[in-house]
C-alpha cells in the first residue's frame, strides 16, 4: 500500500475523531506511519455488526413486552453479551442464567440475585424489572 | 493536553506499541515495528470452534501477551507481572506504583473505555494501554492507538481491568523492573524472523499458519451451503474486522511486518530482507483486495456461488503468496 493509497473513508462510526495508524510505503519505498480516517470495507463489517445488535436487541425487546422471556435475557443482547459472558459475570452455570431468562423464573428471584444481573448490565433495579 | 512525563506515541497495534512506548520511557528505544518483528507477531489462524457470539474466530496475530513475553526475554527485559483476586486490591496496586512514579501496563476490555468511540467497544479482554498518573482523581491514560494521551474516571478503569470472559484481564498489571540501556537487535531480530518462520510454515494443525489461510479459503468456498448466505455476510464481516480493525493496520499485520524487515534490513546490513519486505507488501495488498471484495458481499448481503468461489481463490491467492514469501524469509542466511 502506497501513503497515497492510506484510506480516508470517515464515517459517522469514527465519531469524526478517531484516526488509526497505518504503515504505507512513500515514493522511495520506505515504510512510514500514516494515519487513516477509516476504510470502507471496515466500515461496511463494523456497521453490519451492529446493525446485527440492533436486530437481536430489537427482538429481543419484541419478545419481553409478548411476555415470552425476561429481561434477563433482553439486556444480554443489549450489553453485546452471550450467555458465557453472562454467567461469569453473574457468577452462576450457563443452565441457571437460561433459566433465569423464562418470566416465571425470573419473577421469584432473589433481590440479591436481581441487583447481581441489574451490576453485570449496568442498570437500576427498577430498569432491570420493568425494561425501559 | 500536552504531557512531559511519558513520552506518548500513537502506534498501529496495542501490544507492540505499548512495549515500544513502556522501554522507551527507560531509555530503550524500539520501534514499533521492531517489536512487533522480534517479538514474532505475526501468524494466521481460522479455528471455526471457537466462537465469539456465534462467529467462527480469525487470527492474523499471534495470541495476546506472546509478542511482549518474547521481546523481553530476547532483549534482556525483566518486567514484574501481576494478577488480582480483587478490584480493589488491583487498584489499590496500581496506586502504589504509579505514586511511585512507574508508568504501568494494563490488560483490559475495550467494552469500559469510554475515550473510544462506542461503534469498537465490544467485549474484546485482550487490549493493552498504559497508566503513567493520576490527577484530580482521574487516571492518567496513553493508549498507543489513540492519537493523544486521555484520562479515564477509576470507575470505568476497574470494570475494564476486571471484565470477564475470556482471556480474563483479572487486573493484569505490568511494568519494567530491569531495562538494560542499550541492547544489541541482531540476535533478537533472527530469533523473531526464525520463529516467525516456524509458525507460519512448519506447525502440523491444518487451521494454523499458511496452512490455515487454505483452511480458511476452502471453507468460504461453501459458504453459500454452510452457514449459509444470512450468516456467511457476518462470518466475512468477521473475517473483514479481524483484518482491519485497530491494531492491524490494515492488511492484518502484513505491513507492519513488512517495515520491520525493512529496518531490519538496515540494522544487519542484509540487503535481501528490504527486497523480501517488497514482497510482502505485495502480500498485503492481495490481503486488501480480499477484504475489498469480501465487503462488497458483506453490503449486498448475499452472494452467489461465484462471488464465494472468487473469495476462496484470492484467499488460495494469499496463502500461496505467504508460502513463498516464507520459505525464501526462512533461507535468508542471517
Amino acid at each position: 500500500m502506497k501513503k497515497e493509497e492510506v484510506p480516508q473513508d470517515s464515517d459517522n462510526l469514527h465519531e469524526g475523531t478517531f484516526k488509526q495508524i497505518m504503515y504505507a510505503v512513500d515514493n522511495s519505498g520506505n515504510y512510514v506511519q500514516v494515519q487513516s480516517a477509516g476504510w470502507e470495507p471496515e466500515n461496511i463489517a463494523l456497521d453490519q455488526a451492529w446493525e446485527e445488535v440492533n436486530e437481536r436487541v430489537k427482538q429481543a425487546r419484541a419478545r419481553v413486552e409478548a411476555g415470552e422471556i425476561s429481561p434477563v435475557a433482553y439486556y444480554m443482547e443489549k450489553n453485546l453479551m452471550d450467555l458465557p459472558l453472562l454467567a461469569s459475570y453473574v457468577g452462576k452455570f450457563q443452565w441457571q442464567v437460561k433459566r433465569h431468562m423464562k418470566p416465571g423464573v425470573f419473577k421469584g428471584l432473589s433481590p440479591k440475585l436481581l441487583q447481581r444481573y441489574a451490576d453485570a448490565f449496568k442498570v437500576s433495579l427498577t430498569d432491570l424489572l420493568q425494561i425501559k | 493536553m500536552t504531557n512531559s512525563f511519558f513520552q506518548h506515541k500513537q502506534t498501529a497495534h496495542c501490544e507492540s506499541g505499548v512495549i515500544s512506548n513502556l522501554l522507551g520511557h527507560y531509555g530503550l528505544q524500539i520501534s514499533e515495528p521492531m517489536a512487533f518483528g522480534i517479538g514474532a507477531g505475526i501468524f494466521f489462524g481460522h479455528l471455526p470452534f471457537v466462537k465469539v457470539n456465534g462467529v467462527p474466530g480469525t487470527t492474523y496475530r499471534i495470541w495476546p501477551g506472546a509478542i511482549f513475553q518474547r521481546v523481553c526475554k530476547r532483549l534482556g527485559v525483566r518486567m514484574e507481572s501481576e494478577k488480582f483476586s480483587t478490584p480493589e486490591k488491583g487498584m489499590a496496586a496500581l496506586d502504589k506504583v504509579i505514586e511511585a512514579g512507574i508508568p504501568v501496563g494494563l490488560q483490559s476490555s475495550v467494552y469500559y473505555l469510554p475515550y473510544f468511540p462506542a461503534s469498537y467497544r465490544f467485549h474484546f479482554n485482550a487490549h493493552n494501554l498504559v497508566v503513567y498518573g493520576k490527577q484530580d482523581g482521574q487516571y492518567l491514560v496513553s493508549d498507543p492507538v489513540m492519537d493523544t494521551v486521555t484520562t479515564i474516571d477509576p470507575e470505568s478503569l476497574t470494570q475494564a481491568r476486571f471484565a470477564k470472559g475470556f482471556p480474563a484481564p483479572k487486573g493484569k498489571m505490568y511494568y519494567p523492573v530491569h531495562v538494560p540501556p542499550t541492547a544489541s537487535f541482531e540476535k533478537p531480530i533472527k530469533a523473531g524472523i526464525e520463529q516467525a518462520c516456524h509458525f507460519m510454515l512448519k506447525v502440523p494443525i491444518p487451521m494454523f499458519g499458511v496452512k490455515g489461510i487454505r483452511f480458511l479459503s476452502k471453507r468460504v468456498r461453501n459458504y453459500a451451503e454452510n452457514p449459509g448466505d444470512r450468516k456467511a455476510t457476518l462470518y466475512l464481516g468477521n473475517i473483514i474486522r479481524m483484518q482491519e480493525e485497530i491494531g492491524t493496520g490494515g492488511a492484518g499485520f502484513r505491513f507492519l511486518y513488512a517495515a520491520f524487515l525493512q529496518e531490519a534490513a538496515v540494522m544487519l546490513n542484509k540487503d535481501e530482507l528490504s527486497k523480501l519486505a517488497g514482497e510482502l507488501t505485495k502480500t498485503g495488498d492481495l490481503w486488501r483486495n480480499f477484504a475489498f471484495a469480501a465487503g462488497r458481499v458483506c453490503k449486498s448481503r448475499s452472494a452467489d456461488n461465484v462471488s464465494y468461489k472468487e473469495l476462496s481463490d484470492m484467499l488460495l491467492e494469499c496463502a500461496a503468496s505467504e508460502e513463498v514469501f516464507f520459505k525464501k524469509l526462512a533461507q535468508v542466511k542471517l
